[in-house]
């Protein structure tokens, strides 16, 4: 049993370490492979909700923007430059936000859940666009380039920078991320979260209580979430209203769908994915909204279980005929 | 009596669906609920097990009073209960579900890092379960790709692996074939014994079985306890074999308890 841990994690960062040259192969920046990373915390964050608690919420970009204006807050405001001082604050914030807002949500499921986030996520949005002094409304607030590990690197080139010193820490903090989530998930409490998602009537009469472990699986969403969104900010240096509109939390939902939220690292494989189309389709056609929408369509019909569902299903139908 | 039920009511609008149904459960007793479709089989059961808040009167259970207060704290005091519409959780294989079982009955639900593979006592826990139900060959199978008796097997098997002290099966054998019932009745007894149980009340349909398995009968009426006896003054009240049972009812077989 214990072997089995370490190896889809290892194959995982594998991947991530050859992604840099793979996505220049393919004709991409170094700035998405960032952003690749970036989401791939954010669609973890959502998919332990998604994937394994059964409730989609469509206002994660409440948090992903709560994390962002907080490392803005404290580079600018506070003068806290240290990254990782600025992830556990936002961490910790998204968390402490996320406390009442799960409260009133898990409450509620299915259609009556995603409404409820999504009201959330605009009344963040609203007060973020709104209380200028604070958040500096729909200019939004620099987010000053953060030192990592105690190194200023404030000397070197911004592209650099980026895709040098802030990819390979990016990649550090979604490896420890997905660590923590694949302990969360394989742990007793993950095992709940999957009563719950495929059936809590029976998990209630086991006496695993349903509304409790919803809630904790929102704060720890949330809390992910947030450091997804603290990483945000360095690579456009400026944190905006735009992080926390809802349009936001709907990319990330068609990321985790794409990428497949039965499976682990699905949700890494639809940032992946996702990201490399919206590139290469905008460079092509202007309308990549509407080739999304398409494809979204399709995925929901034809592979409901997104890519890594269609992996799993080919893999099965191998070795049914071996 | 470990389930003490004193005078319960349950009002649907103007449709009274309990009227004042007064019952107990001793340890080591075996009681079956009968009677015919609208008696309140459901609803009772439903009140028994915490799902359904009484209109009026009250469940003690081991003098304590238990009435509405949810499934989920009455399986941790040690009341649990299977379906009559099988209940699994589809994605999950029989292992993880009856593991989910131990790790509520342990309290373990809270543990966010630590390995449930390396938990010995979940792990042997839900084993051990699964061998007493015949489910160990299928330990791997997820719950949606077994036949249906081998489902309902695991409903109940889940509901033994909380180590209840009164387990509460809702037409344990209801969509199971005929030859199957006595072998799952057989197993479950055995299991309840190795489990510890001290009681087991079932809603049941099969007159062969209830005769067969229970060491009292309790039949409902339009809301009303008809009678509670042993199977032996069942059979001769005619009134209670008339509106309960049916004329169709043959000659039931003797207990074999």
């Amino acid at each position: 049993m214990s072997k089995r841990l370490p190896i889809p994690l290892l194959i995982a960062a594998l991947g991530l370490l050859l992604l840099p040259p793979t996505l220049l192969a393919l004709g991409l920046t170094m700035t998405s492979a960032t952003e690749v990373v970036i989401f791939a915390v954010a669609c973890m964050a959502l998919n332990i909700l998604v994937g394994y608690t059964g409730l989609v919420s469509f206002g994660h970009a409440l948090f992903i923007g709560l994390g962002a204006y907080a490392g803005a807050f404290l580079t600018t405001h506070a003068k806290i430059r240290s990254l990782e001082v600025i992830l556990v604050s936002a961490a910790a914030l998204g968390a402490l936000v996320a406390v009442p807002v799960a409260a009133l949500c898990v409450r509620y499921v299915k259609i009556y859940f995603g409404m409820l986030t999504l009201a959330f996520g605009m009344v963040f949005y609203t007060f973020v666009l709104k209380f200028y002094r604070l958040t500096g409304g729909d200019e939004g607030l620099p987010f000053l380039r953060p030192s990592l590990l105690g190194h200023s690197l404030d000397a070197m080139p911004k592209i650099d920078y980026l895709v040098g010193p802030y990819y390979y820490y990016s990649l550090g903090v979604l490896g420890l991320a997905a660590l923590g989530m694949w302990r969360i998930v394989h742990s007793p409490f993950g095992l709940c979260l999957k009563t719950i998602r495929d059936n809590p009537t029976k998990a209630e009469t086991l006496g695993i209580g349903v509304t409790r472990h919803r809630f904790y699986a929102f704060v720890i969403s949330a809390a992910y979430a947030a450091v997804g969104g603290a990483l945000l900010g360095p690579p456009t240096g400026n944190v905006d209203p735009t992080l926390a509109y809802w349009t936001h939390s709907g990319n990330i939902v068609f990321m985790t769908l794409l990428g497949g939220f039965t499976n682990f690292f699905g949700p890494v494989v639809g940032a992946f994915v996702f990201i490399y189309l919206q590139n290469w389709v905008m460079s092509i056609v202007p309308y990549w909204r509407l080739i999304f929408g398409a494809m979204l369509a399709l995925i929901v019909i034809f592979a409901p279980e997104g890519l890594m569902g269609l992996v799993a299903r080919r893999r099965r139908a191998s070795a049914a005929r071996a | 009596m470990i389930l003490q039920a004193t005078g319960l009511k349950k009002l649907y609008g103007e449709f009274c669906a309990l009227d004042g149904v007064s019952l107990g459960v001793a340890a080591g007793e075996f009681v079956s609920i009968v009677g015919p479709n609208g008696a309140g089989k459901s609803t009772l059961i439903n009140i028994l097990t915490g799902v359904t808040r009484p209109s009026a009167g009250s469940v003690r259970f081991k003098d304590r009073e238990v009435g509405g207060i949810g499934p989920a704290r009455l399986a941790r005091l040690g009341v649990a209960r299977s379906f009559q519409l099988v209940q699994v959780f589809p994605d999950l294989t029989v292992l993880e579900t009856l593991q989910a079982a131990v790790v509520a009955r342990l309290g373990r639900g809270n543990r966010l890092f630590s390995s449930l593979a390396r938990d010995r006592e979940v792990q042997e826990g839900a084993l051990e379960v699964a061998e007493l139900f015949g489910l160990g060959d299928e330990r791997h199978v997820p719950a949606r790709q077994l036949p249906q008796g081998d489902k309902k097997l695991l409903d109940v098997a889940s509901a033994f692996a909380l180590k209840p002290e009164i387990i509460l099966l809702d037409e344990p054998t209801s969509g199971v074939s005929t030859a199957d019932k006595t072998a799952i009745m057989d197993t479950l007894v055995a299991a309840s014994k190795r489990v510890g149980i001290k009681a087991i009340v079932q809603v049941e349909h099969d007159m062969d079985i209830v005769f067969a398995y229970s060491h009292r009968i309790i039949a409902l009426h339009q809301g009303k306890v008809l009678a509670d006896a042993a199977p032996a003054a069942i059979v001769s009240d005619q009134r209670v074999m008339d509106t309960v049972i049916g004329r169709k009812a043959g000659r039931p077989r003797a207990s074999a308890c």
